[in-house]
């Protein structure tokens, strides 16, 4: 069985633009070790856009590849979540945006990995022990923000209230996302919610940070409608690509 | 670049495979353990370079004092016959 082309599409941009945001970081992070595990972490979830992105190339049959794909759509064709293309901001807020994909992405793939569609489930399984890692990674700078300084407390906590918005249309269940779950072809988002929920509840408590108030979501990234920045940040990606079509290291 | 000046910093040894002994593969700063596994695991073992990661903070590593050198290592240079050299080897013994 084979999972939709928009399904597929809207997993790999998610990868790609948090690939792309986290990428942004390079040679600016606070630290060189911060740098490099940055880096780490985006170069992960690119890996994970390219094979997604291979496979929606062929689910569409019209011979586009991952490049063509990536570097070749426009704005509204890009299906990410809302969340992903916000902008770092400060390293605190890179880090919850981080933390809340992480915490979403793990759950997802543990579904994943058992979608009926069998190429879709090699690719979660792989990217289960990638996500992972992340998570540890994020949820122990989470901790390290929030019970830290007085200023990097307020600035966890800044972070947490203005991303909390985007968290609402990680667990909103679309029309797509109804018949994908009835296939077995994926989970359906609000099933994520609950375990989602109590791993961040659990590393928001070590961290002393308080969760925000539930926000109703206005977004619809899944749906090619973004917000103001994105547009920007796919400039800076395919500027090179369309300048020079089709170019190699 | 220079925010972690005040973070301490960690020696780092990597074993490369099961049964081998942990190597010092170099040091890196990190505020605290946790930050030391994982930056060192980003940095040290992005190639495939290991299967097991110690961090151990430098501050608590005591070392010899290289003005005491002749002290310490000059006394054993004339002592040969510590070396097992002057044993003959019978040829049955394959590995020794």
């Amino acid at each position: 069985m084979k999972a939709p082309l928009h399904y597929v599409l809207h997993l790999a941009d998610s990868n790609l633009v948090l690939a792309q945001r986290l990428g942004e970081w390079v040679g600016h992070a606070p630290a060189l070790e911060e740098d490099l595990g940055l880096a780490n972490v985006s170069l992960d979830l690119l890996g994970q856009a390219r094979l997604l992105l291979a496979y929606a190339g062929e689910l569409e049959g019209k011979g586009r590849d991952e490049d063509q794909l990536a570097f070749l759509r426009e704005e509204s064709q890009y299906l990410n979540l809302t969340l992903v293309e916000q902008p770092n901001g400060d390293f605190a807020r890179t880090i919850v945006r981080q933390f809340l994909f992480d915490a979403w992405q793990s759950g997802l793939c543990e579904a994943l990995q058992h979608s009926r569609d069998a190429r879709l489930a090699a690719i979660a399984a792989k990217a289960l022990k990638e996500t992972r890692y992340h998570l540890r990674y994020s949820g122990g700078w989470l901790v390290r923000l929030g019970d830290g300084t007085e200023a990097s407390h307020r600035r966890a906590q800044e972070a947490l209230e203005r991303l909390w918005p985007y968290v609402d249309e990680l667990f909103a269940s679309e029309a797509l996302d109804r018949e994908v779950a009835g296939a077995g072809l994926g989970p359906d988002p609000a099933a994520l919610e609950p375990a989602w929920s109590a791993r961040v509840n659990e590393v928001l408590a070590q961290a002393t940070l308080a969760r925000p108030a539930h926000a109703p979501h206005p977004w619809h990234g899944k749906q090619g409608r973004h917000g103001e920045h994105l547009g920007y940040l796919l400039a800076e990606m395919q500027s090179l690509h369309r300048a020079h079509p089709g170019a190699r290291w | 670049m220079s925010a972690n000046r005040d973070w301490p910093l960690y020696e780092i040894f990597i074993r490369a495979r099961s049964g081998l002994d942990h190597k010092h593969v170099g040091s890196l700063h990190a505020t605290d353990a946790r930050m030391a596994i994982e930056h060192a695991r980003d940095l040290y073992t992005r190639r495939q370079e290991g299967v097991s990661i110690w961090a151990v903070r430098s501050a608590d590593i005591v070392a010899s004092d290289p003005a005491e050198a002749d002290a310490l290592f000059e006394p054993a240079r004339d002592k040969v016959y510590r070396h097992p050299t002057f044993y003959d080897i019978p040829e049955e013994v394959k590995t020794l």
